[in-house]
């Protein structure tokens, strides 16, 4: 009852179109992501060449995926750090504040 | 050499029947030798929609398989000399045909139309592929559904990967006092989604049933709303701009009302 008077006065916050978009925009990264198994697949081999600049890592225990938590959508990498290297090719300064 | 244009949607019932019949018959009141294909084999519906599925003898599977020519096959409208249906077959299923197959039959349509509709069947498999097969240019229908609208970006990336032209997105069974009220994802939302080209957006009509009951296209009703989008969308389709009708403002009556303050 109480619903339906809050509905009634339109306190009902969230429009339902708004609730569509919010959950197609969600829907929508993994539907993309699953279509074209090659962008986690590149990302993840991108990735490797840019940290492996910095750090060893275990390339074959590495990994990246989307996760849904609460109302966004991250991406999570699990990286294995083997060690840091001592001395890093810098190709320009500001790769210290990375 | 005409242009081949594919009509899909991924997800079913959405309109893509209704869009084909109504264009087709746009393109041909606008001069145009018009071809419609129906590709929803073993469950054809252009025909009737278009009132001419007493008129079928030869259909699609005949002339690939070779039982008749393809001028045989070709149904003639009752209304306009220069529209034309190749209808499917309706006791086969999709895998009655190849993509091959549709190449070479679009190609042939193609010398002797100037525009060849396909009409796509639901669904992403067999029927789909070889819908698109023949096509370089194709229209993405859908309405403003969660659903719909999930279809439709799949489809478009499915599109995408077949390598063709950038899709074009038609809006079907918009509904503006749901949209005024927030209960409808407005154009922008699916726009912004999607991020496609909008070629049209046809509203929610009552006269698309009454003239499928009848088996008359809506455009061809001079008071439905629906067919005046129809008729934009087929001048678009001819390279024209014509500027979108604002069907969110509402209707002149809603619109006077609410400058009075009454709504
Ligand atoms: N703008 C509209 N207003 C009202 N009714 C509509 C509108 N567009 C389509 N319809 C109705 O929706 C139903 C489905 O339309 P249609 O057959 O064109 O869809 P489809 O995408 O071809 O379906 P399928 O996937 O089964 O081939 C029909 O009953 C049609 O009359
Ligand atoms: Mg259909």
């Amino acid at each position: 009852m109480l619903e339906f008077l809050l509905r009634f006065f339109g306190r009902d916050t969230a429009s339902s179109k708004k609730v569509a978009k919010e959950r197609l925009r969600l829907v929508l990264v993994h539907d993309r992501a699953g279509v074209s198994p090659h962008l986690l697949e590149s990302l993840k081999n991108d990735l490797i060449k840019v940290i492996s600049e910095y750090l060893d890592i275990d390339t074959d225990g590495l990994e990246v995926s989307l996760t849904h938590e609460n109302d966004a959508v991250a991406l999570v990498a699990n990286i294995p750090v083997l060690r840091v290297k001592r001395t890093f090719k810098s190709i320009q300064e500001p790769a210290f504040k990375v | 050499m005409g242009e081949v244009i594919v009509i899909t949607s991924g997800k079913g019932g959405v309109g893509k029947t209704t869009t084909t019949a109504n264009l087709g018959t746009g393109l041909a009141s606008l001069g145009k030798k018009v071809v419609l294909v129906d590709t929803d084999i073993g469950l054809r519906n252009l025909d009737v929609v278009m009132g001419l599925e007493n008129r079928i003898v030869y259909d699609l599977i005949d002339v690939v398989e070779g039982r008749c020519r393809l001028k045989q096959a070709l149904i003639k409208d009752k209304r306009l000399e220069n529209l034309y249906l190749l209808p499917a077959n309706q006791t086969r299923d999709k895998t009655a045909v190849s993509r091959q197959q549709m190449i070479d039959l679009t190609s042939q349509l193609r010398e002797e139309f100037e525009f060849v509709l396909i009409d796509c069947p639901a669904g992403i498999e067999m029927g789909f592929k070889n819908a698109i097969a023949g096509a370089e240019k194709a229209l993405v229908v859908t309405t403003p559904e969660v659903a719909a609208v999930r279809d439709a970006d799949r489809i478009i990336g499915l599109l995408e990967a077949a390598e063709m032209e950038p899709p074009r997105l038609i809006i079907n069974r918009l509904r503006p006092e749901m949209v005024r009220k927030g209960d409808m994802m407005d154009i922008e939302d699916m726009l912004e989604i999607l991020a496609i080209d909008l070629i049209g957006v046809v509203p929610e009509d009552q006269y698309i049933v009454i003239s499928t009951n009848r088996g008359e296209p809506a455009i061809l009703d001079k008071h439905s709303r629906a067919g005046q989008a129809y008729r934009n969308i087929s001048r678009r389709l001819l390279g024209e701009e014509i500027p979108f009708i604002n069907w969110e403002a509402g209707s002149f009556m809603s619109r006077i009302k609410k400058l009075m303050g009454l709504g």
